[in-house]
């Protein structure tokens, strides 16, 4: 074992013990909240920085091989580290960070509603279960913590189990998360076979002995699985419902990690165990990123609960991450290599930064629900006047999530659109159409993302309040408020010094197509494709800062009026200006509704009830204007009608009888023996 | 360094002083097309002048990011007017950025001003907030794919290369595609920059105002540097509009006598788009808001051809 693998197996080890002994603690102290909820988040925190150090050990070319063939059946348990995994170790370990400090603070509003003991098992378990999802080297080990990561988090969903809606939320996670498992499993099982290995590193020399039918099974089957997990359009219904329902901190690792995995796994088919694919693959993984990316963002844009925007946001994200994983595929099927190499650094630029930024949003939701009580923005408003500096790392997530620079989200999505740009190299006129129609769809992406950020940062924070709790809001506690000043840092590093962080993913990337990506930068710039595009973020963010020292300046030199007077809002000469005049959430994105009508097929009430004595006075208004999902109504319904009446011609067989089971299992076990035998 | 340093200096006089002067041309022109004798060309310095000398009454409701968005987006408008090029293919701080930063900075300044909209509270504001997020959204994929177009075209995304292709090649300037492109981005710049018939620059207090609603609320040197900047975004998308499809005079080699042919070309080439968006302002009127994504996705339609045509040139 060389030096740089016990450096790698200790750090394992430390991530792991960590997370042990987070769990362990929390349990054994269930019965004094307080020092339950420290143990619990510390040991994570621990562990965390671990997995961080461990992630950043493997990008710098470290290696890990643990095998433990007694603990588990058919190929034993087996870990090892390629710089993939590393990045997506990274990635973990960057959101767990500052959720576990986070969590710290943000349970205590927990102690005596909710098993705090459970919460910090859950939450160890959950990063535990991510960490050897990305470190798995073998299909048992990749299952059992696939479904250990799904089973904790879905206890973390229903930690607040007495409302209906998250017993809602967490039953449709569960069952989506299952449909995808079997999918999964099928897929794992039909590659296994074909390629006659069990483990993960061995697929990709052996898949050339794969029939066609069977590889494209196993691609359909792994990219189901995988996309249900990553929330892609049509299979994201779950999201939306599970990811609010969570404890913030727990949302912020659902959307800012767990989600990513499923684009771990679709790189690891696209790029990996499967080989250079055929072209309608990434086709198709275009087209269902472009799809994801607009519809996401177009349902996050009319949500009113602040948490289910961020949540739909993540299915916008995951649909840009994935444009990245999609181009990247098509290239490589057209051997443009050196493409292939800088859609997939983009790709993983944006899943990182997406690890930064969404649980920086999510903790600022938090923080906010936790103030006001409530998680619709319609019943929010002024906050930036209570809780200042909750508002100031929030509008740093909402820039960055827009993708404006001098903030991480741009470089991300500029290296996305140089990336798809240069398609034109491909001489495929139907593809380049494709590509085109890929490029527009992420430039309605970021301007309707613009738009839904403008929304959630305005009418959550500015103006006046338009409820009481809003009104008596109180700033965050130190802890959340330090954690989110933290992200909000990263947020900016990102996107002003990308370099460092080039380095690595160039890296990663060359390791995946064999070529190193059409890219060269350094401090003053990123050049893609030998001069087809340069971008210089350092200096851009050094000359508006400089610019936006310099005008003040300038003006009070030429002698501009400095003075400045408080005066109310003007309003048409009305006496007294409330929270009542004031643009809504549901009135703000209403244009979009119009535009957009065809999609969210708007259902608009209005009642009016009148006073008794006279039709001219009016008692009182209700006005609804919801919209309703096309995707439940027309393609799930069908489906969970279906199964409700399988499942009711299956009650026949379910007696309740044990003697009657016991025959089941009798025969079961008869049939398999015949089988085998 | 010194010319380096000469040329980024002319193009700031050039965008910031020229700026009023575009407003004032445009609105000059319109009134004796439409019959009035109107206001001298240089009436908007004399408006940004009295802003400057008065107090800016700000509404109790708002928060720092009302007046932080001013100077953001005069900082922003600037920024652009560095790495433009304007008057060479050498632009000195044209490694800054390509055309898609220059659009991102835009956006930048939008979303700001947007949020700033949001803040007083008032419903005019967030009326104007909401309407300006959606045309901005919606222009969005039109001026990617007319990009998408250029880089078809010229084989790349840098501002300067761009131009220089099309200064160098003029047969490229002949292509169907490229009128296209620049129909769409004519319309997406109408758009972007608040003109007749997406938004009426001319109107207070309608309530089909777009713009003008958004930035109700300011007064005093916070509406001077508004209007600054929103004339300087006009002079900008007018200069690219006339750079990008007609490179015309544009200096290839940076000798003070190319530079000073460039100045005039720049002139005449803004000065006859300021005269044909005029024109255009007297001819039509301003559509309905909801009919605006027809005119957008007309524009879109456009910039798509004009990729289908060089993918088939090609």
């Amino acid at each position: 074992m060389t030096s740089s693998e016990t450096l790698t197996l200790n750090l394992l080890l430390l991530a792991l013990g960590g997370f042990g002994v987070g769990a362990a603690g929390a349990v054994l102290a269930a019965c004094r909240p307080g020092v339950s909820r420290w143990a619990g988040h510390v040991g994570a925190l621990v562990g965390a920085m671990a997995a961080f150090a461990l992630g950043v050990a493997g990008l710098a070319g470290g290696t890990l091989d643990v095998a433990i063939p007694a603990l588990l059946p058919v190929g034993g348990f087996s870990l090892g580290m390629d710089r993939l995994s590393a990045f997506f170790v990274l990635v973990i370990a960057t959101a767990a960070i500052p959720s576990a400090i986070y969590a710290i603070a943000y349970t205590r509003a927990y102690e005596g509603r909710s098993s705090l003991a459970g919460m910090g098992l859950g939450f160890n378990a959950f990063l535990a279960g991510m960490v050897l999802v990305a470190l798995a080297r073998n299909v048992l080990t990749f299952l059992v913590m696939w479904e250990a990561m799904s089973l904790a988090s879905y206890f973390l969903v229903m930690t607040e189990a007495e409302h209906r809606e998250t017993q809602y939320a967490g039953w449709l996670y569960l069952v989506t998360t299952h449909a995808g498992f079997a999918c999964l499993l099928i897929g794992f099982l039909l590659m296994a076979q074909g390629t006659g290995t069990m483990n993960l590193g061995e697929w990709r020399a052996a898949s050339a002995a794969l029939s066609d039918p069977v590889r494209h099974a196993v691609f359909v089957l792994l990219a189901l699985g995988f996309g249900a997990k990553a929330g892609v359009v049509p299979l994201h219904i779950w999201l939306p419902k599970a990811h609010p329902a969570a404890p913030s901190h727990v949302s912020a690792l659902m959307s800012g990690v767990m989600i990513k995995l499923g684009v771990y796994g679709l790189i690891r088919i696209g790029f990996d165990w499967l080989g250079v694919g055929v072209s309608w693959w990434g086709g198709a993984v275009l087209v269902v990123a472009a799809v994801s990316a607009v519809l996401g963002v177009l349902y996050a844009l009319v949500e009113q609960d602040l948490k289910c925007l961020l949540a739909y946001s993540s299915v916008e994200n995951i649909g840009i991450i994935l444009l990245g994983v999609g181009a990247g595929m098509l290239f490589q099927s057209y051997h443009l290599d050196a493409l292939a190499s800088l859609a997939l650094v983009a790709s993983l630029y944006h899943t990182l930064n997406h690890a930064v930024f969404k649980p920086l949003l999510f903790m600022g939701a938090g923080a906010v629900v936790h103030a006001t009580g409530t998680r619709n923005m319609e019943e929010m408003g002024g906050l930036i006047k209570r809780m200042p500096q909750t508002a100031a790392c929030f509008l740093v997530g909402s820039v960055a999530i827009a993708a404006l620079p001098p903030f991480n989200g741009f470089i991300s999505e500029w290296l996305m659109f140089q990336s798809l740009l240069l398609s034109f190299q491909i001489s495929a006129t139907g593809i380049n159409l494709l590509f085109a129609l890929s490029i527009a769809a992420l430039a309605l992406t970021s301007g309707l993302a613009a738009a839904c950020f403008v929304k959630a940062f305005g009418i959550t924070f500015l103006a006046l309040p338009r409820s009481e709790q809003a009104e008596r809001a109180h700033e965050a506690p130190w802890a959340m408020r330090g954690t989110m000043a933290m992200s909000a840092v990263a947020c900016l590093a990102l996107g002003m010094a990308p370099v460092g962080l080039l380095r690595l993913l160039t890296v990663t990337a060359a390791d995946l197509t064999g070529t190193d990506a059409d890219v060269r930068f350094n401090w003053n710039g990123i050049v893609a494709n030998d001069a087809f595009a340069v971008v210089s973020p350092l200096w851009i963010a050094v000359a508006l800062v400089s610019l936006l020292a310099l005008v003040p300046i300038v003006l009070r030199i030429i002698g501009a009026n400095g003075g400045r007077r408080a005066y109310e809002t003007w309003g048409c000469g009305r006496a007294l200006q409330t929270a009542r005049f004031e643009y809504t959430g549901t009135a703000f994105a209403n244009p979009f509704k119009r535009v957009f009508g065809l999609l969210y097929r708007p259902v608009k009430e209005l009642d009016i009830q009148f006073h008794p004595e006279s039709r001219l006075f009016v008692e009182t208004i209700a006005y609804r204007n919801e919209t309703r999902s096309i995707f439940e109504e027309v393609l799930y319904g069908p489906i969970s009608r279906l199964v409700q009446r399988g499942a009711q011609r299956a009650r026949i067989v379910q007696s309740g009888s044990v003697h009657l089971y016991l025959l089941y299992i009798f025969v079961a076990l008869v049939v398999l023996l015949a089988l085998a035998g | 360094m010194i010319t380096k340093i000469a040329i980024e200096t002319i193009q700031l006089l050039i965008v910031g002083l020229g700026a009023p002067l575009l407003v004032g041309l445009v609105r000059r022109v319109k009134a004796r097309l439409q019959g009035r004798r109107g206001a001298g060309v240089l009436q908007p310095y004399a408006d940004l002048r009295k802003l400057l000398a008065k107090e800016a009454v700000v509404s109790e409701t708002t928060s720092w990011i009302f007046r932080f968005t001013p100077y953001l987006l005069v900082a922003t408008m600037l920024l652009s007017a560095l790495l433009v090029p304007l008057l060479t293919t050498r632009t000195p701080l044209g490694f800054l950025g390509n055309i898609i930063v220059l659009m991102y900075l835009f956006l930048l300044g939008t979303f700001f001003l947007a949020l700033a909209g949001l803040d007083a509270g008032s419903a005019f504001g967030g009326m104007g907030s909401s309407r300006e997020m959606a045309v901005a959204a919606l222009a969005e994929p039109t001026v990617m794919i007319a990009i998408f177009a250029m880089a078809l075209r010229v084989g790349n995304t840098e501002l300067d290369e761009i131009v220089r292709r099309g200064a160098t090649d003029s047969l490229l300037l002949l292509t169907p595609g490229h009128l296209l492109a620049f129909l769409a981005f004519f319309i997406v710049a109408l758009a972007e920059t608040g003109r007749l018939p997406v938004d009426n620059p001319a109107t207070h207090l309608e309530l089909t105002m777009i713009h003008e609603a958004m930035v109700l609320e300011y007064s005093g040197r916070y509406l001077m540097l508004i209007e600054w900047a929103a004339g300087m975004k006009l002079l900008i998308f007018l200069a690219l509009l006339s750079n990008l499809f007609f490179p015309w005079g544009v200096a290839l080699t940076v000798t003070p006598a190319a530079v000073a042919v460039a100045c005039v070309a720049l002139v005449l080439k803004v000065g006859a788009l300021a005269v044909g968006i005029a024109m255009l302002e007297t001819a039509v009127a301003k559509l309905r808001l909801f009919r605006l994504p027809a005119l957008l996705s007309g524009s879109f339609a456009l910039a798509l051809l004009a990729v289908v045509s060089f993918l088939f040139v090609k």
